[in-house]
């Protein structure tokens, strides 16, 4: 499809602007006026929108498309959470209007929603409190970290290392190295969890924290986490939660209890708000009581006369790590999609997504490996090795699965697993759909036997077939221009 | 009710294939010890109950106010349009662009959008967003420092508090030596800021227009940076630009700022959008996601994610950078809304957005005991000052129906009685004219 | 696999070729092989001072990064120009054309410390198997 920008019709217009009702000043000097204008492009409104409409198409959804990406969550975003979101009453409050003298009335419905949202987190983690602020996951993991850091610095100490498994998202090392940390990887066991006698080896008092995913990325429940939480706080040094896989334990464990001192969710993901194409997301960050005084400001508090407000006299505080209460919006559509499911709802997302995710790896186990054959909770990872042998990669895997009209599964991650597939279908896919994908996935591995070429040409079907990534990445051509 | 499609036979089915008896059975590997000491969740309600109860929420709110705050964050009006095509959930429900093939429409969108903020900033390479303009700006300070080799960064105050401490709060545990220029009638103090700049600084950062609406050329700060082998970092607000000199004119290394005024709803401080755009030496510096075009195997135009290696699932501990969910979707809302204005209705809506705030600079001036300072030029808001308390003068100004401007005296000391106002496209004549009349009878 | 042996080697994969008190660097046929197409060669500075097996350049292709270290100690007398325009000539012409740097040899009898070609060739032949 040919780019905004070569719609170009000079003279076209997508929009009209207001004639100005008052009277002509003063232009602004020229020493402050751009002189090269830009070329951005001059297009009709409907151009505009055929335009945008089309390259929609060219894209899988979750509302089109089956889209098992594992570690991603991709489960229907409901549509009522839509609407709420672009209620006036929301979508228009200025940021800035609580700051006001008396401003705390302004914005008591947004206030609510962001009180409530906590309140109703903090029970489903086992946790104290939660700042709503972190705008992504992984911004949470550098609030959460940054937290750790303000918590051994008030008990006197100057921690240097983050203990992190070889499994874990490479945002948990990328996290913990921003704030300041140096990052000590623990290979995995032969069970798919973290290897207990290299972590004992590197457990210390220079120790700041142990950064897990639970379940892991390999899907699987360590069942050894208490012992792993009660031997890094034996030591002084404090648990970190990536929360990213959340969904498999909704109502079944929580991480407050298993020990965690620190918490992210990604709301984007457990509590069904869109994905938007990369983002935005938002990843509250839930603490314990030790690290309560730590958290960023300002706090919604409750006053007695059942009224909201902003709390920012906060000695401890980190200080800001967003400009505002987060990402607002994101963190009402999450509210809404808690509120709908209810504690049922919720246990049940937990469970389907778990007998999903486990119905795959038994119907898929015997095609393809499955390095670490247990039972699962929201994800299965499978390898392609066996296929690779003739000639067919996790990747041809995948492209194949386009043709075939499924969004493909995560690949190549996690790293310690060669070739890998991992496969998240969630709670929101009915058998059908797994049926069918399943089938699939089953003709692929037939398929890489009996005719490796079939899968390794894919895809055929899409606008474009396979891209030159070397290409991209040698010859960088990062935009358009006349 | 959790929008699942299985039906008891499925799962009697399902469970059957699998090898258990009871869904109970599949979480059988986390110990009794461990499971929740409470879940006190509410029972779940339908869709049509809680849409009432959140409209009753949201009327809580004071919505009905006319808007004459800014400080960074604008009420500019949003086109339909752009609503209608980030409400397309063929865009919203799909996540980042792993897979290329099913995913060209995103990426092209992302693609345009990188080129839309070269654009406009007037420099070369752009990424795919950032969480919002006070993270960009702490990237672009950490770029600095990675580039440089060195840790001194000095800041105009007239950065917004927020996003400057925000960059304290992430800089905290790493030894990065801060320099603030003072203010001075609304101006970072142009002597002294240059005087820092030296062979141990790593970046300087400047804001155009100020907090306190002030434009201004900095040139002159970005060839004395460039003369002792530091960055130069401007953080913009992108509608300006339909006006103002671009960061590029002026020779700014890198541009950061907040593109919510770019289509995306105030919605009480997120998603924004965080931008970005660099020189092109810088590339491998950047944060986050970058689309780069490319050719499939028959020659084809398509577009990918690129230059991967600097990021978080590849490089890990010593990546660029941490992010990796981006703001893809109000980037979009920014691009479509920059389409649809296309360079002319920019230009106008700038221009615009400038003569409704000099037309609210005289109207204000003729009330007595109101000084509108006039020691720089601004583009949409200006600094006044009040006979007394800008506080007070506020919440006497909301009963009347006013957000009448944000009260300095909360981000600066001694500013108590001043007050910034901002003015966009979408206030009246005759709102300026009874926001004027109600401030002069509320003082 | 080519593996000259009028080189030394390292079980990291790189290569280095002395020329009396300056020596080439680079990396080998099996490295630019695992390693596929390559994108990217970031270089050290010209001046830099390197150590025998630390870090001295990053070498990455799509979906790939890798640390490169110095087989021997020195200073960087110059770098391989044609590499940030060309990076592919790291996969064409690993021993030539795609060298990445020269250095001033700080400790010649740091070269003990290396593998000759059959010694390397050895070590490839057990990762293989």
């Amino acid at each position: 499809m040919k780019l905004i920008f070569e719609k170009h019709r000079e003279g076209s217009l997508g929009v009209s602007i207001p004639v100005s009702d008052v009277p002509l000043s003063k232009p602004l000097d020229a020493q402050y006026r751009r002189v090269n204008q830009g070329d951005l492009p001059c297009v009709s409104e409907l151009d505009v929108v055929r335009h945008y409409t089309n390259l929609s198409r060219l894209n899988f959804s979750v509302d089109t498309n089956f889209y098992p990406l594992g570690s991603c969550t991709m489960k229907y975003n409901p549509k009522f959470t839509e609407r709420i979101a672009a209620l006036d009453g929301f979508a228009s409050i200025h940021p800035l209007l609580p700051q006001l003298m008396g401003g705390g009335m302004l914005a008591q419905g947004s206030l609510e929603v962001l009180y409530e949202t906590e309140k109703l987190l903090n029970e489903i983690t086992g946790m104290r409190a939660f700042t709503m602020q972190p705008l992504a996951g992984a911004h949470g993991e550098l609030t959460g970290v940054m937290l750790i850091a303000a918590f051994h610095k008030a008990n006197g100490c100057r921690r240097k290392y983050v203990i992190i498994p070889d499994s874990s998202h490479g945002t948990n090392p990328a996290s913990a190295a921003i704030a300041g940390y140096q990052v000590i990887v623990i290979p995995t066991d032969a069970e798919g969890s973290m290897d207990l006698q290299e972590f004992k080896k590197h457990l210390n008092t220079d120790v700041a924290a142990v950064m897990l995913t639970c379940p892991d990325t390999l899907g699987i429940f360590n069942p050894r986490i208490k012992e792993i939480a009660d031997m890094a706080h034996a030591v002084g040094a404090l648990m970190y939660y990536d929360g990213a896989n959340l969904n498999g334990m909704l109502g079944k464990c929580r991480p407050g209890d298993i020990g965690f001192d620190v918490v992210h969710i990604n709301l984007h993901k457990t509590f069904g708000t869109p994905h938007g194409g990369g983002g935005p997301g938002a990843g509250p960050v839930g603490v314990n009581e030790k690290l309560i005084e730590f958290l960023p400001i300002p706090r919604v508090i409750r006053r007695t006369d059942g009224t909201f407000a902003l709390d920012y006299h906060r000695a401890k505080s980190i200080g800001y790590i967003a400009p505002f209460y987060g990402n607002f919006g994101v963190i009402l559509r999450a509210f809404a999609y808690m509120l709908l499911l209810g504690k049922d709802g919720l246990i049940q997302a937990g469970e389907y997504a778990v007998l999903n995710a486990n119905y795959c790896r038994v119907k898929l186990q015997e095609y393809y490996d499955l390095p670490y054959p247990r039972i699962c909770k929201h994800e299965c990872v499978f390898s392609a090795s066996r296929q690779m042998k003739n000639g067919v990669h996790a990747l041809d895997v995948a492209k194949y699965l386009i043709d075939k009209g499924y969004h493909p599964p995560t690949i190549y991650f996690p790293l310690i697993v060669k070739e890998a597939l991992m496969i998240e279908p969630t709670e929101t896919e009915s058998k059908e759909t797994l049926d069918a994908f399943i089938e699939t996935m089953i003709e692929i591995a037939r398929l890489a036997q009996e005719n490796p070429q079939a899968v390794t040409q894919a895809p055929v079907t899409m606008p474009v077939k396979r891209l030159d990534e070397t290409k991209a990445a040698r010859e960088p051509n990062l935009r358009w221009k006349k | 009710m959790s929008y699942s499609a299985l039906t008891k036979q499925d799962i009697q089915e399902m469970l059957r294939a699998i090898g258990v008896s009871s869904v109970e059975e599949l979480f059988n590997d986390i110990p009794q010890a461990l499971r929740p000491r409470s879940f006190n969740i509410p029972a779940g309600k339908s869709e049509f109950e809680i849409t009432e109860y959140l409209k009753r929420l949201a009327s809580k709110n004071a919505v009905n106010l006319v808007n004459f705050v800014g400080a960074g964050f604008y009420d500019h009006f949003i086109p339909a349009a752009v609503d209608a095509i980030a409400g397309r959930s063929e865009f919203y429900t799909a996540y980042t662009p792993y897979q290329p093939e099913c995913s060209q429409g995103w990426l092209q969108a992302i693609y345009e959008y990188q080129s839309i903020i070269c654009e406009l900033t007037g420099l070369d390479v752009s990424n795919a967003s950032l969480y919002d303009g006070g993270t960009a700006l702490y990237e672009a300070a950490m770029m600095a420092v990675r580039f440089t080799g060195r840790k001194k960064i000095i800041m105009d105050s007239g950065i917004s508090l927020i996003y400057r401490t925000m960059l304290y709060t992430y800089t905290s545990n790493l030894s990065i030596d801060f320099v603030e220029i003072s203010v001075v009638h609304g101006q970072s103090a142009r002597e002294e800021l240059l005087k820092h700049l030296d062979d141990k600084t790593a970046a300087v950062i400047t804001q155009n227009p100020n907090f306190f609406g002030a434009v201004d050329d900095h040139s002159d700060v970005v060839a004395k940076a460039h003369a002792v082998g530091a960055l130069a970092i401007q953080s913009v607000y992108p509608l300006a630009l339909g006006i103002l000199k671009s960061p590029g004119e002026m020779g700014f290394d890198i541009a950061v700022g907040e593109g919510q005024s770019l289509g995306i709803p105030l919605s009480f401080g997120g998603p924004y959008l965080g931008f970005m755009a660099v020189k092109k030496e810088l590339i491998r510096q950047m944060p986050g996601r970058i689309v780069g075009a490319t050719t499939d195997k028959d020659g084809k135009r398509g577009f990918v994610l690129t230059l991967q290696t600097r990021e978080q699932h590849i490089r890990r501990e010593k990546a660029t950078s941490n992010i990796c969910s981006n703001e893809a979707l109000c980037a979009l809302r920014a691009t479509v809304y920059v389409s649809l204005m296309g360079r002319d209705g920019f230009k106008e809506l700038a221009e615009l957005n400038y003569q409704k705030a000099e037309f609210a600079k005289d109207v204000l001036s003729r009330i007595p005991g109101v000084t509108v300072k006039r020691s720089s030029p601004t583009f949409n808001e200006f600094t006044v000052m009040l006979p007394s308390s800008a506080d007070d003068i506020v919440y006497r100004m909301i009963d009347k129906g006013f957000a009448c401007g944000f009260p300095l005296g909360r981000f600066y000391k001694g500013m108590d009685k001043y007050l910034l106002i901002a003015v966009t496209e979408k206030r009246t004549k005759e709102e300026i004219l009874t926001m004027s009349d109600s401030l002069e009878a509320s003082l | 696999m080519n593996v000259p042996q009028n080189l030394l080697y390292t079980k990291e994969h790189e290569w280095v070729r002395i020329e009396g008190k300056i020596a080439y660097i680079g990396i080998t046929e099996y490295a630019q092989s695992s390693l596929g197409d390559i994108t990217f060669v970031d270089l050290p500075k010209k001046g830099a001072v390197v150590e025998q097996f630390k870090f001295c350049a990053t070498v990455e292709s799509v979906k790939a990064a890798s640390d490169v270290y110095a087989p021997l100690s020195g200073t960087v007398t110059s770098i391989n120009e044609e590499l940030s325009a060309h990076p592919e000539l790291v996969n064409h012409s690993p021993y030539e054309q795609g060298y990445f740097c020269v250095i001033e040899i700080k400790d010649a009898s740091e070269k003990t410390k290396l593998l000759n070609a059959d010694a390397y060739r050895t070590y490839i032949e057990g990762l293989a198997a």
